[in-house]
């Protein structure tokens, strides 16, 4: 199991990184620093997945073309591998490429953590206009000063 | 075999090297307390999270983290620490030891859970076998273009692609209602029933409301 565990050394970086950013989230009182731990434990778990979709010597997954791998191969430009007719490319399929779902899964999950970022932010905005704070503990201290019609307890 | 074997060791030492510099950066968020350091500090995160995905072999993902994470998401915060407080008050040490407990017995079955994922590298991984190799070999005959990623986001998941931008445009409506549009965000002060909103403990606000507005989304 130990020795499993540490094939896996980058699935415990990962889990120390995630772990990070929920101890930030849970036990920081600031309003923003609670939202930069939730980024810092959101990209930890991108780093999970495009971990679980690399493949150890393999190429990024952008399709060679014939023409081009046949010159990486062979040293010299061999034009009988090249264009098939009507201007297309024929791509080299047998090689080994990363795993592109977990790709386009991430690329998804950043630009819709992004979206939620800036929403919090605007409610912290929002919140620091009626409060005038952002930190937790003073907004509780004012939440339970007032009653609910506003005047003061 | 001499130059896999040395390919090899250059990918472990940027591996580690990148490794080593996220936790020392993650670890510096939490123990900072100046919000621009902060928020300066997850810019960082996020490019040493680029670098390593290039290593990763997820070149499309690190531009996008680039960007996104490491640009937009630092602007965004950056205006809002703007329009709230730069800095963030120390946590009492009383209320450290519960999230302390609660990460590290999560922490903990998370290393639990360890040994059940696939070696990382590994090409015959269940996860590496099916759809993505899939999407590989049906690439080059029906979208003819080289980039896979590209191609399954635009073609193959293009109603996913659509949703995402549903997600935005819903994200950037709410933060136009929550804030307005008339550059006053951040400035406006409640007054429910002519009494304004202050603990009577709370210090007075951290930030000269100064006339440096202007930073509405």
């Amino acid at each position: 199991m130990l020795g499993t565990v540490f094939d896996n050394y980058h699935y415990a970086v990962v889990i120390i990184l995630m772990m990070t950013g929920l101890y930030t989230v849970f036990a920081s009182g600031n309003l923003i620093k609670k939202l930069v731990g939730l980024s810092v434990f959101q990209t930890s778990v991108f780093l999970m997945y495009i971990t679980i979709g690399k493949v150890m010597d393999a190429q990024p997954p952008i399709l060679e073309k014939a023409k081009d791998y046949a010159l990486n191969v062979s040293g010299n430009y061999t034009a009988a591998a090249g264009e098939s007719g009507g201007g297309g490319y024929q791509f080299v399929t047998d090689i080994a490429y990363s795993n592109p779902l977990p790709h386009v899964l991430i690329l998804t999950a950043i630009v819709v953590g992004v979206a939620t970022l800036a929403i919090g932010l605007a409610l912290v905005v929002r919140i620091r206009e009626v409060y005038g704070t952002i930190e937790e503990d003073e907004i509780s201290a004012i939440d339970y000063g007032y009653n609910l019609e506003g005047t003061s307890r | 075999m001499i130059f896999v074997s040395s390919a090899m060791v250059s990918t472990l030492i940027l591996d580690v090297g990148f490794m080593a510099m996220l936790v020392v950066v993650a670890f510096a968020i939490v123990r900072l307390q100046s919000l621009f350091a902060i928020v300066m500090l997850q810019g960082v995160y996020s490019l040493l999270c680029a670098a390593w995905f290039v290593s990763l072999d997820a070149v499309d993902v690190a531009f996008t983290e680039a960007a996104v994470g490491a640009g937009v998401a630092t602007i965004l915060m950056l205006a809002a620490m703007l329009l709230a407080d730069r800095e963030s008050k120390p946590v009492p040490i009383n209320r450290q030891f519960g999230p302390i407990l609660v990460v590290i017995l999560a922490g903990i079955a998370l290393l639990f859970a360890l040994p059940d994922m696939p070696t990382v590298g590994d090409g015959n991984s269940p996860a590496n076998s099916y759809v993505g190799m899939d999407y590989i070999a049906r690439t080059a005959d029906e979208i003819k273009i080289p980039n896979i990623v590209t191609a399954v986001l635009a073609s193959y998941r293009g109603y996913d692609t659509f949703g995402e931008v549903v997600v935005i445009f819903s994200a950037g409506l709410g933060v136009l209602l929550l804030l307005g549009l008339d550059g006053n965000a951040g400035k406006w002060k409640a007054k429910p029933n002519g009494i304004q909103l202050y603990a009577p403990s709370a210090p007075p606000a951290r930030i000269k409301p100064d006339n440096d507005g202007g930073e509405s989304s």
